[in-house]
């Protein structure tokens, strides 16, 4: 049981910040972008520097702030940034650098609708872009995505943990409803920050000053050819053991389902409504929620297609996760998408309209 | 004498740096770089914390600094090299943090983190090499390419109302709070090699001490990009670069 000051109403942004703060986060290097600077804002509030020690520092940019998440993990530190959108998409050369140097970390990305400035409404319009890496190279981020305020806090150690278990950046792939909305949360209990003899140890490939080893070198480049294909072929089946130690979901109700909506985030959130409206009408409607979206549930998705009539992705997009549906689908049944373009969401009876027209009429 | 003689340990008066190991070095005949790593070499070596140094090496021509020095490195993306090194040493207080960059680096596509990092006054030491070119990209124009100068994209000469003027980033950083050494040397004699390693073993105890951000700047030769022999390329320097980057302090308040 949770101590009663544990248990607090806040923001998805709120619980992020206060998590990071109590998992033995190192540091935070972040820059203002609507809608996720309560972040930045809570943290500077509540100076963790001056109680758990961790670094809390406004960047310049999101570039510099992906490059000070790349020297703190390189030195076997717990960092993070967040950002949204636009933010985001001027970090992936970070990431991508990241990614083959194999250095981890965490970076939060409260999604808002694009293309360009976009909006400062929600949107899962990053969902492409972050599961197929987002910058140049082959490479792949863990990328998990919560559904609700208690998902934004958890999953911050969780990231933490991932990102050292694979040496890899891992994004949380949230979006400005998630980050906004306030819900009750228990706060994780408080875990210290690693002393520099467990780093040592626990991170024997970080550059902290070389101690009895030979030196450590973190970089992305090799101009090898040959080495670089090996360096490749390393990640690749580093990314296939992740694929098959990590997936990551939820089910709801698709026991007797003849219908399955796929959808994440804010998205499942108001499916779960949906389904509810579904049910009522004797429609026997079902839920796969994917938690990571990077790994993706292909696995079960396949199972689940020979039980059902028809599959529907629920997207705050114009339809990006129904490829990797239709991909785990193979065609056995029918795949259709359903979405707002973000900074609109849809409401539940939209959702419900749409599973009517767009799948269960079709289908007869 | 014999040289079984010659070569007894009391007879020793000079010695490569243990700290810098036996790879091959790529650097072109009568390139600066070599010398900067063997005074990094030594100073690090004379200040025992080899256990306590973060390097981080840019993109260009040092971005195989790495594979010199038997210290621990981070190579970092293109001008991101003072945002690596900053965060580093927040979260490592007591190390020693530099970074090792040149002039299309640090001065170009790094400006914004280069400024603000000295501007927040991070507590690392940045060694800056202005060879006034693009080295390892095969000798295109930097933002220090001096007026006139040809490289392999201004063929013609640089010129004011379409290149621009060559920037002096270290005379911005000596108007910068959180600088607390900013300095301009060479390396193209003894005398000027031995000013530079006094220059970077300050800027090293700067760091270690919390002192603020110290910049080195070390005007270079690209013998290479310069399409001259080490010697005329030396002698280029002297008279074309020197003039317009003048040598010594520009600030010094880590007394």
């Amino acid at each position: 049981m949770a101590d009663k000051n544990d248990i607090i109403l806040m923001k998805g942004n709120e619980a992020i910040a206060h998590a990071a703060i109590r998992c033995g986060c190192d540091g935070f290097f972040g820059y203002p972008i609507t809608p996720q600077s309560e972040i930045l804002e809570t943290l500077a509030l509540e100076k963790p520097w001056e109680t758990t020690g961790m670094v809390v520092l406004q960047a310049e940019s999101e570039v510099a702030s992906i490059n000070m998440v790349y020297g703190g993990g390189a030195t076997g530190k717990r960092v993070m940034t967040s950002s949204s959108s636009p933010g985001v998409a001027l970090m992936q050369e970070g990431i991508s650098y990241m990614a083959c140097a194999e250095i981890p970390g965490l970076i939060v990305n409260v999604q808002r609708g694009g293309p360009g400035l976009g909006t400062i409404q929600p949107s899962q319009s990053d969902y492409i872009q972050c599961t197929r890496g987002g910058g140049n190279g082959d490479y792949n981020v863990i990328v998990l995505a919560p559904a609700s305020v208690q998902e934004m806090a958890d999953f911050v150690d969780l990231s933490f943990t991932l990102a050292f278990r694979y040496r890899t950046p891992v994004i949380m792939l949230s979006d400005g409803v998630i980050g906004q909305m306030m819900e009750k949360v228990v706060l994780p209990p408080f875990k210290p920050r690693r002393t520099e003899e467990e780093v040592r140890k626990e991170c024997p490939w970080a550059t902290v000053g070389r101690k009895n080893r030979k030196n450590n070198i973190l970089t992305s480049l090799d101009f090898d050819p040959y080495n670089m294909e090996r360096h490749n072929q390393d990640l690749q089946r580093k990314y296939k053991e992740i694929m098959q130690k990590e997936v990551r979901f939820e089910e709801e109700q698709t026991e007797d389902a003849d219908y399955l909506i796929v959808a994440f985030g804010s998205a499942a959130r108001i499916s779960q409504k949906a389904i509810e409206l579904c049910r009522k009408e004797g429609i026997k409607m079902g839920m796969l929620r994917p938690i990571t979206l990077w790994p993706f549930p292909t696995e079960r998705i396949k199972e689940l297609s020979r039980k059902v009539k028809g599959i529907i992705s629920i997207e705050i997009n114009a339809g990006q996760m129904i490829f990797d549906i239709q991909n785990a689908v193979e065609g056995r049944v029918s795949v259709k998408h359903y979405g707002r373009m973000g900074g609109v969401v849809p409401t539940p009876d939209e959702i419900v309209n749409a599973l009517k027209s767009n799948l269960i009429n079709e289908l007869g | 004498m014999t040289n079984q003689e010659i070569i007894q340990p009391e007879n020793l008066v000079y010695k490569k740096p243990t700290l810098l190991n036996d790879n091959p070095m790529h650097y072109c005949p009568g390139c600066s770089h070599s010398v900067v790593h063997k005074l990094i070499a030594e100073i690090i070596e004379e200040m025992n914390i080899v256990d306590k140094t973060i390097a981080i090496c840019p993109v260009g021509c040092a971005v195989f600094a790495c594979n010199y020095i038997d210290i621990d490195w981070i190579e970092a993306a293109h001008g991101r090299a003072t945002a690596v090194a900053g965060a580093s040493k927040r979260l490592w207080p007591d190390r020693l943090v530099f970074t090792y960059q040149g002039d299309g680096d640090l001065a170009c596509i790094g400006t914004a983190e280069t400024i603000h990092s000295m501007n927040r006054g991070d507590n690392i030491a940045i060694i800056f090499i202005n060879n006034a070119i693009y080295g390892m990209t095969g000798g295109q124009m930097a933002p220090t390419t001096l007026m006139g100068m040809k490289t392999s994209t201004c063929p013609y000469g640089r010129q004011a109302d379409l290149h621009g003027f060559p920037l002096k980033i270290t005379e911005i950083a000596a108007t910068l709070e959180g600088t607390c050494y900013v300095t301009r040397q060479s390396v193209h004699n003894v005398a000027s090699i031995r000013r530079t390693k006094a220059a970077i073993r300050k800027a090293f105890e700067n760091s270690l001490q919390g002192k603020g951000t110290s910049l080195v700047e070390v005007v270079s030769t690209c013998s290479a990009g310069w399409k001259m022999s080490p010697v005329a390329a030396n002698k280029w320097m002297e008279e074309n670069m020197f003039p317009y980057y003048n040598l010594g302090d520009l600030k010094d308040n880590s007394m």
